[in-house]
């Protein structure tokens, strides 16, 4: 498996190296509250979250940054590789039901550091056409 | 009720420590999509040079959330629950989590600031092995909606 990680001198700023499709689905976000004790009824309770003002319920954003993550983690071939990873939460992503909502995530290298072993990816996510994360970026150690 | 500004500032002692188990980390690798096999197998962990199997980067927010609930839960910081909004989220990991690990946070509120009816809050969680080596820092920056906003 290490074999196969992406290496430095291979990459140039502005290279998409990731763009995959993720889904997430009412299921999905009750084993994310599970997981990670985040139980706000507003990711699993439709009444609680149209009563606060929501569409509906909508995905944690952790769950969002988390699945992001590891869309960069197969392509570093480590996860451990990721040794800083920020976003900010822009929009919500609002999760039907029946059926899912669809996330693509695009990387593009933003900068490569030879002198640290470090490129900086940087990540857009969008949902239906629209956004959903701001100034997202993961330095990633190769 | 308004977030109580003098809190600004204030760091928490270490909290009690947090045991990452394999299992828990194989749950949440599983919840967040996380496929690589580093979270799941001990060897395929140990293969990348790791004593365990590792967490995925965003684990960290699981332990930091026990050291931010300190400000969170306590009544006279005067956060309504209801009226947060996370606005933005980062990890820095000095080395990567790993099963075994029992880990101490330290809680700092960095800022809080207050625009337009919103206060944005933010905390630094410092997470540290048990001998004191820095794993992990997390920062969380939480929007306020102040009443009748």
């Amino acid at each position: 498996m290490t074999s196969d990680r992406p290496t430095l001198v291979r990459l140039s700023v502005g290279d998409e190296v990731v763009r995959r499709e993720i889904t997430v689905d009412r299921a999905r976000l009750v084993r994310y509250a599970g997981a990670s004790g985040d139980f706000n009824p507003i990711h699993w309770n439709e009444r609680v979250a149209v009563e606060v003002g929501l569409p509906g319920v909508i995905a944690h954003g952790m769950w969002t940054m988390g699945a992001v993550s590891s869309v960069v983690a197969d392509w570093a071939g480590d996860p451990g590789a990721v040794v800083d990873y920020q976003v900010r939460f822009t929009r919500p992503v609002a999760v039907p039901d029946p059926g899912s909502a669809t996330i693509e995530v695009v990387a593009t290298v933003g900068v490569v550091d030879v002198s640290a072993g470090t490129v900086r990816l940087d990540l857009t996510a969008t949902c239906d056409g629209v956004r959903i994360l701001g100034k997202a970026q993961a330095v990633v150690r190769l | 009720m308004r977030v109580n500004a003098e809190y600004a500032g204030r760091e928490y002692p270490p909290n009690a420590a947090y045991e990452v188990g394999r299992e828990k980390l194989r749950e949440f690798a599983q919840a967040v999509g996380a496929a690589h096999p580093a979270h799941t197998d001990p060897e395929a962990a140990r293969a990348l040079g790791y004593p365990d199997v590792i967490a995925p980067p965003t684990f960290a927010v699981v332990v930091a959330q026990r050291a931010e609930a300190q400000l969170l839960e306590d009544p006279d910081a005067g956060i309504d629950f209801s009226r947060v909004v996370h606005a933005d989220e980062r990890f820095t990991h000095h080395r990567p989590i790993h099963a075994g690990d029992r880990l101490v946070t330290v809680l700092h509120v960095d800022s809080i600031t207050e625009r337009a009816g919103l206060a944005m809050v933010t905390t630094r969680a410092e997470i540290a092995a048990d001998d004191g080596a820095p794993v992990a820092t997390v920062i969380s920056t939480l929007a306020v909606r102040g009443e009748g906003s």
